[in-house]
């Protein structure tokens, strides 16, 4: 009985079967991975956020919760626009040449209107909220600290338009979410469509 | 009465191996009889195991895994809950000390060759469980929901979210959200509680019954089963039950003294083994001024930040952290020695090793310090010896000047 097996057949069924049950297996499995992708909810959580800025004192920064993260709202004051174009050898990227902003932020300023920058107050290394530290030349940060944010997990640094400096860890410029002015001191975070909100 | 119990022993013994299992693992199983000190942390890790989940067990009967309760209800567990601080202050505490354990059970492995031929799978398994125990400790660390938890998580997800083409979307199944947020916790304990304690127990039965299929290695790192008397027993080996179950036993005093010390007396153990800033519930808008991983887990993140980024990415550094953790699968094969012990190793293989020592806890001091550039400077040094550690072995094992080893095991 034995030297009648068919061994090509029986080969050709083992690999049939264990094919078609992989198949059914991935499919089985790929509703339990599915499950662990964002929820219906936590994408409809993302709405945008309508900020006035008028009263924010020059130099101060105010910070607004979007999409569950902080967005960092900077009035800038003459002083510390004017440090901006003073350390561009400094910078890893200081043309902003890595699409971090949009498209209308794309200058030395990283915003729209140069007083007012809004930035997402996420270190792009490891997701920590940087600390804001306008003061020039504190004794921590070194005599030739212009103002920036210095990020407590892993000591990277970014200059006052949130431009990273090299050699920290964090690769690139912080992002800079889509926004709009409404009016004057009004802005939408997270929406630039050109229709009026 | 003795003849019931036999009687059901013997019962059970006919539809279980019952008699035979004790046999071969406690009463009969031949262990060297040269243990020394370094062998109490086999016992001692299985000692700890079986208190983080029976303490885990009793802080789950209070724990609420939800965003807006968990902090409180730890809070509740100290406070309100019959000695509810004693359950939670042992499961902390057991978590260091469960590390504590595991450094000195793998430092024991590297001294005396425990990885070499043929405890080559027995280490590689106990690897894996240090591995599972990183990913269990990291987890728990999160349900306090304290601002360390979050802030902890919040960085080793982004570790991932790093890797080329598929970090963001491996980041979002991580999270389940695009923040580490209340969804994040909820999969965090169920993974805490039930996913990974039950692989922990099923590779840790693995590696006791890899260990004694090989056998135990010992201080002279040779091998007792060379030498057997007439019942095929090894001549320097002894029986576990009641040789190693007494010492063990004299261990496990030793260790519950130092155990209850720190609960009793210093159970934050200075903001080592619970963070300050945990004690702060978590605050998604905010960092903290200074944060720092629990310290079992500093000289890979010291790591992590030594390495600058590449490539405008900061994918290096994670890629150094995770070889500086996985690099010990291989020792088996990178240590090229004549000898296994270090009893008999000559200055070189002594050398390297003492200056990994330096570098592991170095590294782990400095992963508690804030990132200086003195700081990360140093961390790169400690960083390169301690891959050099590795990387070099298969060539300064081989040139080192050996002493010859005994040919029975040896004991002062």
């Amino acid at each position: 009985m034995t030297e009648n097996v068919d061994r090509s057949k029986r080969r050709l069924l083992i690999a049939a079967t264990t094919a078609a049950g992989g198949v059914a297996a991935a499919g089985a499995g790929a509703p339990f991975v599915l499950s662990l992708m964002p929820s219906e909810r936590a994408k409809a959580a993302g709405a945008p956020v309508d900020v006035d800025v008028s009263a924010i004192e020059p130099g101060m920064m105010i910070s607004v919760e979007w999409q569950g993260k902080p967005v960092w709202i900077v009035r800038r004051t003459k002083e510390m626009l004017d440090t901006l174009a003073k350390h561009d050898d400094k910078l890893v990227d200081p043309k902003s040449s890595v699409p971090q902003q949009p498209e209308y932020c794309n200058n030395p300023y990283r915003s729209i209107k140069p007083e007012f920058l809004v930035v997402l107050g996420v270190c792009t290394h490891l997701g920590c909220s940087p600390t804001y530290r306008p003061e020039v030349a504190p004794v921590d940060l070194g005599t030739d600290w212009p103002g920036g944010w210095f990020c407590p997990c892993h000591g990277s640094r970014f200059d006052l338009s949130a431009r990273v400096y090299k050699g920290v860890p964090a690769p690139t410029n912080m992002i800079v979410p889509p926004h709009k002015y409404l009016s004057d001191g009004r802005i939408l975070i997270g929406d630039d469509s050109k229709e009026a909100a | 009465m003795m003849k019931l119990l036999n009687g059901l022993i013997g019962w059970i013994d006919a539809r279980f191996p019952l008699i035979s299992t004790y046999k071969a693992h406690v009463s009969e199983y031949y262990a060297p009889k040269n243990f020394n000190f370094w062998y109490f942390f086999g016992s001692l890790a299985l000692l700890v195991l079986v208190i983080q989940i029976v303490s885990g067990i009793f802080l789950t009967m209070n724990y609420k895994p939800d965003a807006l309760l968990a902090f409180a209800s730890v809070e509740y567990i100290m406070r309100d809950v019959q000695w509810g601080w004693l359950l939670r202050y042992i499961h902390s505490t057991g978590a260091s000390m469960f590390f504590v354990v595991l450094y000195l059970h793998m430092f024991r492995g590297l001294m005396y060759g425990s990885y070499r031929k043929p405890r080559e799978l027995l280490w590689i398994i106990g690897m894996i469980i240090y591995l599972a125990l990183m990913g269990e400790a990291f987890m728990g660390y999160l349900l306090p929901w304290g601002q360390m938890s979050f802030w902890g998580a919040q960085v080793i997800v982004n570790l991932f979210s790093s890797v080329p083409f598929i970090g963001q979307d491996l980041a979002l199944l991580i999270r389940g959200d695009f923040v580490v947020s209340d969804t994040t916790l909820n999969r965090f304990f169920a993974l805490h509680v039930v996913a990974i304690p039950l692989i922990v127990v099923l590779i840790v039965v693995a590696h006791v019954v890899a260990l004694h299929e090989v056998g135990s290695n010992n201080p002279d790192g040779i091998e007792i089963k060379k030498h057997k008397d007439a019942n095929g027993n090894p001549l320097d080996g002894i029986p576990f039950h009641p040789y190693y179950t007494v010492k063990d036993g004299l261990g496990a005093v030793g260790f519950l003294i130092i155990f209850c010390a720190i609960i009793f007396f210093a159970p934050d153990m200075g903001g080592y083994f619970l963070e300050y800033n945990n004690f702060v519930p978590a605050n998604p808008m905010k960092t903290p001024e200074h944060i720092a991983p629990v310290w079992y887990f500093t000289p890979y993140y010291a790591i992590l930040r030594a390495v600058p980024p590449m490539f405008g990415s900061q994918f290096p550094g994670v890629v150094a952290m995770g070889v500086a953790t996985v690099i010990f699968f291989f020792l088996p094969w990178l240590d090229r020695g004549k000898v296994k012990s270090i009893r008999y190793r000559g200055p070189i293989y002594k050398t390297f090793l003492a200056l990994f020592v330096i570098s592991f806890v170095g590294l782990g001091w400095l992963g508690l310090m804030p990132a200086t550039p003195l700081y990360t400077w140093v961390s790169r040094v400690l960083a390169v010896v301690y891959f050099a550690f590795f990387l070099l072995m298969p060539w300064y094992t081989k040139i080192d000047k050996t002493k010859p080893e005994p040919d029975r095991v040896t004991s002062k």
